[in-house]
C-alpha cells in the first residue's frame, strides 16, 4: 500500500482546481489555456505513477497539439461563451450519482500500489521476463507496443490517419459564406 | 469490509480521479457551448487515462525500462506496461477525435453563425417547421 | 507577428534543434521513453511554430500541401506493408523474424525499426496536415476585434 505523497497531493489539487476554473470561466481563450495546464499536469502526475511514456505522450499531445487546434477553432468561432440559461441541478443530480456509482465499485479493487493485484500477474511478469530474450530492446513498453501488440498498434495509426483524412475532407473546401443577399465564394 | 485507515488511504487515489472525472462529465453535461464541452470531454479523459495508470504502480518498482546493456537485477520491480501501451493508444485516439471534433465545430459556426447548444437546436426547430410548410404532407411533414 | 524580434530569432533558432530533438525520440525510443508518436508530434510541432510565427505561406514553400498528403498516406502503408511482406516471405501477419530469418532478435530490431518509422511519418503529417487545414479557413473574427 503506497501512501499518496506529497507531490501526488499537491498536483492533484492544482488540476482540481484547473477543472473548476474551466467550470466557471467564460473566456473560451482561457479555456484553452487552462487545458494545456491541466494536460501538463497530468503528465507530471503521470511521472510520479512511474509511467515515463504516458506522461512524455501527454505532455507532447495535450500540452502541445492539442491547445494549438483549440486556438485555431477559437480564431475561426468566437471568443465567449453565453451565460448559461438552464439551472445546474439536474446535471449536479446525474455527476453526483454517477460518481456514487463509481465509488461503490472501486470499494472491491486492490489497494493503490499492491504488488499482490490480479492485475500485476498472469500476462505482465511474463512480458517482462520474456521480452529481454525474445527482442532484446530495453524498453519494455516500445517492444509491447511495437511487436507484442503490433496489431493495436497499426489500428492506432489508422485512426489518426482517419482523423486527417476527415478534417481534411471537413476543412480543405471553400468557404461559402451563407449570408442572405450574397454568394461569394471565400 | 473493515473501513480501516489502510482502507482509506490505499483507495483514496482512485477517489480523488473519481472526482476529476466528475468535474470533466459535469463540464460536458451542463454546458452548452461546443468548445467548452470538447474541453470537457478532454479532461474526463485524463481523469480515466490515470485511473487507469494508478492501477498498475507497484509500491517500490520503476519505470519499466531496462538498463542498456539488458543486466536486469532480479530484485528489482518494475511497473506493469501493460496499461502504459493502452493508455498511450488511447492519448493518441484521444486527440484524434477531439481534432475531428474541432473540425465540426468550425463547420457548424459557418453553417448557424453559432457555437452554442440552444440556439443550434432553435435556428434547426425553425428550418424544420419552414420546410414541413413548404413541402406539405407528401414528404411527413404538416400543414 | 513581424514586430517581434525577438520570438523571430528564437523560432528560427529553435525550429531545427526540435527537428533534431524529435529525430532523437524516435531513433532512442528502444533505449528510453519515446517512440513514433510522441517523435511524430515533436516533429510536428517544429513546422506549426515555424508557421505561427512566420506565416504559412513560408512552411508550405519547405513542406507543400501536396507533400504532407502524401506522406499520411505513406507512414500507414510502410507499417503494413510490413506485415505484408511477413506474409510474402511465408510467416503470419507482422511477425519479425520474417526480416531475418537465421536471427530473429535481429528481426524484432528492424521491425520495431520499419514499424515505428512508419507512424513517426504518419503523426508527423496528419498533425501538419491539421494545422495546415486550419490556418487554410478564412477567419470570421477579424485580427483587431481579439
Amino acid at each position: 500500500m503506497t501512501v499518496l505523497t506529497f507531490v501526488d497531493l499537491t498536483l492533484f489539487v492544482m488540476m482540481v482546481i484547473t477543472a473548476l476554473a474551466v467550470v466557471r470561466t467564460r473566456s473560451l481563450f482561457a479555456t484553452a489555456m487552462l487545458s494545456g495546464v491541466f494536460s501538463l499536469l497530468s503528465a507530471l502526475l503521470f511521472i510520479t505513477l512511474d509511467a515515463v511514456d504516458v506522461a512524455f505522450t501527454e505532455a507532447a499531445v495535450g500540452a502541445g497539439i492539442s491547445t494549438v487546434l483549440l486556438l485555431g477553432t477559437l480564431a475561426l468561432t468566437s471568443r465567449y461563451e453565453r451565460p448559461n440559461a438552464h439551472s445546474p441541478a439536474l446535471p449536479l443530480l446525474v455527476v453526483v450519482v454517477t460518481g456514487a456509482v463509481l465509488v461503490y465499485g472501486t470499494l472491491d479493487m486492490p489497494s493503490f500500489g499492491d504488488p499482490t493485484a490480479p492485475v500485476l500477474t498472469h500476462v505482465a511478469p511474463d512480458y517482462l521476463q520474456r521480452s529481454p530474450h525474445e527482442i532484446g530492446v530495453p524498453n519494455v513498453v516500445t517492444a509491447i507496443l511495437a511487436s507484442y501488440r503490433g496489431y493495436d498498434t497499426l489500428g492506432e495509426t489508422a485512426v489518426v490517419f482517419v482523423a486527417g483524412i476527415g478534417v481534411l475532407a471537413l476543412l480543405s473546401g471553400l468557404r461559402r459564406r451563407r449570408r442572405k443577399d450574397e454568394g461569394e465564394d471565400a | 469490509m473493515a473501513v480501516s485507515i489502510d482502507f482509506l488511504v490505499g483507495h483514496l487515489n482512485y477517489w480523488l480521479f473519481i472526482l476529476l472525472m466528475m468535474t470533466g462529465l459535469y463540464i460536458v453535461v451542463a454546458r452548452g457551448n461546443f468548445v467548452k464541452k470538447v474541453v470537457g470531454l478532454n479532461i474526463f479523459q485524463t481523469s480515466v487515462f490515470m485511473l487507469y495508470v494508478s492501477m498498475g504502480k507497484i509500491e517500490g518498482g520503476t519505470a519499466p525500462i531496462f538498463p542498456t546493456d539488458l543486466n536486469i537485477d532480479p530484485e528489482v520491480l518494475y511497473s506493469n506496461p501493460l496499461p502504459h501501451v493502452l493508455i498511450l493508444t488511447a492519448i493518441v485516439v484521444g486527440i484524434a477525435t477531439t481534432s475531428l471534433a474541432l473540425a465540426l465545430i468550425v463547420r457548424i459556426r459557418e453553417e448557424y453563425d453559432t457555437i452554442e447548444e440552444d440556439v443550434v437546436q432553435e435556428k434547426e426547430a425553425k428550418i424544420v417547421e419552414e420546410e414541413n410548410k413548404s413541402f406539405g404532407p407528401a414528404l411527413g411533414g404538416q400543414e | 507577428m513581424r514586430h517581434h524580434l525577438i520570438l523571430r530569432v528564437v523560432t528560427k533558432f529553435l525550429a531545427g534543434t526540435i527537428m533534431l530533438f524529435a529525430l532523437y525520440v524516435q531513433f532512442h525510443g528502444d533505449y528510453s521513453p519515446g517512440g513514433g508518436f510522441q517523435a511524430g508530434v515533436i516533429m510536428a510541432v517544429a513546422f506549426i511554430l515555424y508557421g505561427i510565427v512566420f506565416s504559412v505561406e513560408h512552411v508550405q514553400r519547405v513542406f507543400p500541401p501536396w507533400l504532407v498528403h502524401k506522406l499520411v498516406a505513406v507512414g500507414v502503408l510502410l507499417y503494413a506493408g510490413t506485415g505484408v511482406y511477413s506474409l510474402f516471405a511465408g510467416y503470419a501477419y507482422l511477425d519479425y523474424t520474417a526480416l531475418s530469418p537465421q536471427h530473429p532478435e535481429h528481426g524484432q530490431h528492424y521491425g520495431i525499426l520499419l514499424v515505428e518509422a512508419g507512424v513517426g511519418i504518419t503523426v508527423t503529417a496528419v498533425m501538419v496536415a491539421i494545422y495546415y487545414a486550419f490556418v487554410g479557413r478564412s477567419p470570421l473574427i477579424s485580427d483587431e476585434e481579439w
